[in-house]
């Protein structure tokens, strides 16, 4: 929905997904999370610098959704995944492939599209 | 430190009543307690009260004083909210402040209203239990979420479906008995592989129902249950809780759950037991794959070896440690915001001896409740041990 208040730092995060440049946070020590975010979880630093996503990730583990909830009514069936883009997950939709032939271990590339039950944006993985 | 006693558990039928306010359920549960404590209303000293979804299931939300109102008790009231660890942590706060002298008597337990939703829009509430921004909008369910679980214990382990089936079918079993279960019916390892899809690797009969239904508990200090003679032999020893990064992706192992390991740890600590004490237990299995990272998490089990537990008969009720012989959340049933309440009256009536399984686990003298929310990122566990 385009006149939807903003969530600052996620919208962003996305705004930069869809323009092909991804990034995640990225502490002094290595670790990775994603925005709105003010410390790093794992060593309570501040110092957190955007960082470039890598362009491929590999699918840690996925499901296809038969029975969503209404926000999504309209896309089933379609397989979700958690996605490994070096030291970060993000978690999304899977297009671009049957879902019922997602698997462990694929690579994907990421982007940002729309549901197809409303104008809504979601993270979409797409076969690399 | 004070030892705190149950002195008495009540429970409301666990099914679909749509009809019925969430204050007349949880009034019909209070009741029940009283009567089986014998003690007064006027002695409580709080009311520790879990729910989830009543903002979108009654539109109402500030609802401790309300059901102390329904519960006939004037006194402070506080609603906690932990998921489907609400109840439960409600129970340990009260364990918690007896333990420290500031109350004798706290009456503890939670309801939870579902049917009057839509499927979809009871679907929709229970979904934000999971991290909104980056799982929600992803179109995660709630049994989506156990899904990708699920998936990732198959890849990193091994295991499959009909595992997960035994163990459904081991909970039917159970339930069949029990008056407060939602499901008293058998069924068999082929429906439940037969059943339609949910989220693969889960099935419809992987998951547990959508319940209405209310717990509540007369928690008491040792010393107050002396005074005024009221017979309750069942302790609760141990207390502990964890929780975790809310998304599933933030998590170091997908098929772990370290918030009830950290929950397990710290009970058992308190009550100076190890896992292998353990007679008996009442474990978190909203679905079968649940179970496994439940058994698992409290150190029944090595990660990766117990997804076969039920098939091999090592958890049914005729084994030498019986899990979920209530039924679980499977069979009896799910009221988010009453489960963890309702699984320490459950223990209580297997430990006091009146449960109709209690046959099963006649010597029992140690029993533990493992109370889950959203992806295990909350967890509750408790200890209850019966004067033998």
């Amino acid at each position: 929905m385009s006149d939807r208040i903003k969530d600052t730092g996620y919208d962003e995060w996305l705004d930069a997904i869809e323009d092909g440049s991804g990034y995640y946070l990225q502490s002094p020590a290595g670790h990775g999370s994603l925005p709105p975010r003010r410390v790093c979880p794992y060593t309570g630093s501040t110092e957190l610098t955007e960082t470039p996503l890598p362009e491929t990730g590999t699918i840690e583990t996925y499901s296809v959704i038969y029975v969503a909830a209404p926000g999504f009514a309209d896309d089933t069936p379609y397989a979700t995944a958690v996605v490994t883009f070096g030291p970060v997950r993000l978690t999304g939709i899977v297009r671009g492939v049957d879902p019922e032939h997602v698997e462990t271990g694929q690579t994907v590339t990421v982007g940002v599209e729309h549901r197809k039950t409303s104008d809504d944006r979601v993270v979409v993985f797409r076969p690399a | 430190m004070k030892t705190v006693r149950v002195a008495g558990v009540g429970l409301t039928h666990f099914g679909s009543a749509p009809d019925r306010t969430g204050r007349d359920l949880f009034a019909e549960a209070a009741q029940r307690a009283f009567d089986d404590a014998g003690v007064a209303r006027s002695d409580v000293d709080e009311l520790n009260y879990g729910n989830f979804m009543g903002a979108d299931a009654e539109r109402q939300s500030h609802q401790a004083p309300i059901m102390a109102d329904a519960a006939g008790i004037h006194c402070p009231a506080t609603r906690y909210e932990l998921a489907c660890a609400s109840a439960g942590v409600a129970v340990r706060a009260a364990v918690r402040t007896i333990r420290s002298g500031a109350a004798d008597v706290i009456l503890a337990g939670g309801m939870e209203r579902m049917t009057n939703l839509s499927t979809p829009a009871a679907t929709d509430a229970l979904s934000i239990a999971a991290d909104s921004l980056f799982e929600v909008r992803a179109g995660i369910t709630f049994p989506g979420a156990y899904a990708l679980m699920a998936q990732a214990y198959f890849d990193s382990f091994g295991g499959d479906r009909e595992d997960l089936a035994h163990i459904a079918v081991k909970n039917h079993k159970n339930a069949v008995p029990n008056e407060y279960a939602q499901y008293q019916r058998e069924i068999t390892v082929g429906q439940v592989l037969d059943a339609p899809q949910v989220a693969s690797p889960l099935g419809l009969f992987d998951a547990c129902p959508i319940t209405d239904g209310a717990s509540a508990i007369v928690l008491v200090s040792d010393s107050y249950a002396a005074e005024n003679d009221i017979d309750a032999p069942v302790t609760i020893s141990g207390t502990g809780q964890g929780s975790d990064r809310a998304a599933l992706s933030e998590r170091e192992h997908m098929a772990q759950t370290p918030a009830a390991t950290a929950a397990a740890e710290m009970a058992y600590a308190e009550a100076g037991v190890t896992p292998d004490d353990v007679d008996v237990a009442e474990v978190h299995d909203c679905f079968t794959i649940a179970e496994v990272l439940a058994l698992e998490s409290i150190g029944f089990y090595e990660p990766g070896a117990g997804i076969g537990a039920a098939a091999r008969g090592e958890t049914t009720a005729d084994s030498d440690r019986p899990i979920n012989l209530s039924g679980g959340l499977k069979a009896k049933g799910h009221p988010v915001g009453a489960t963890g309440g309702s699984q320490i009256a459950e223990m209580t009536r297997l430990l006091r001896g009146d449960h109709p399984n209690s046959n099963h686990v006649s010597d029992a003298e140690i029993g533990l409740t493992h109370n889950a929310g959203g992806t295990v990122a909350s967890a509750v566990v408790h200890i209850l041990e019966v004067d033998k």
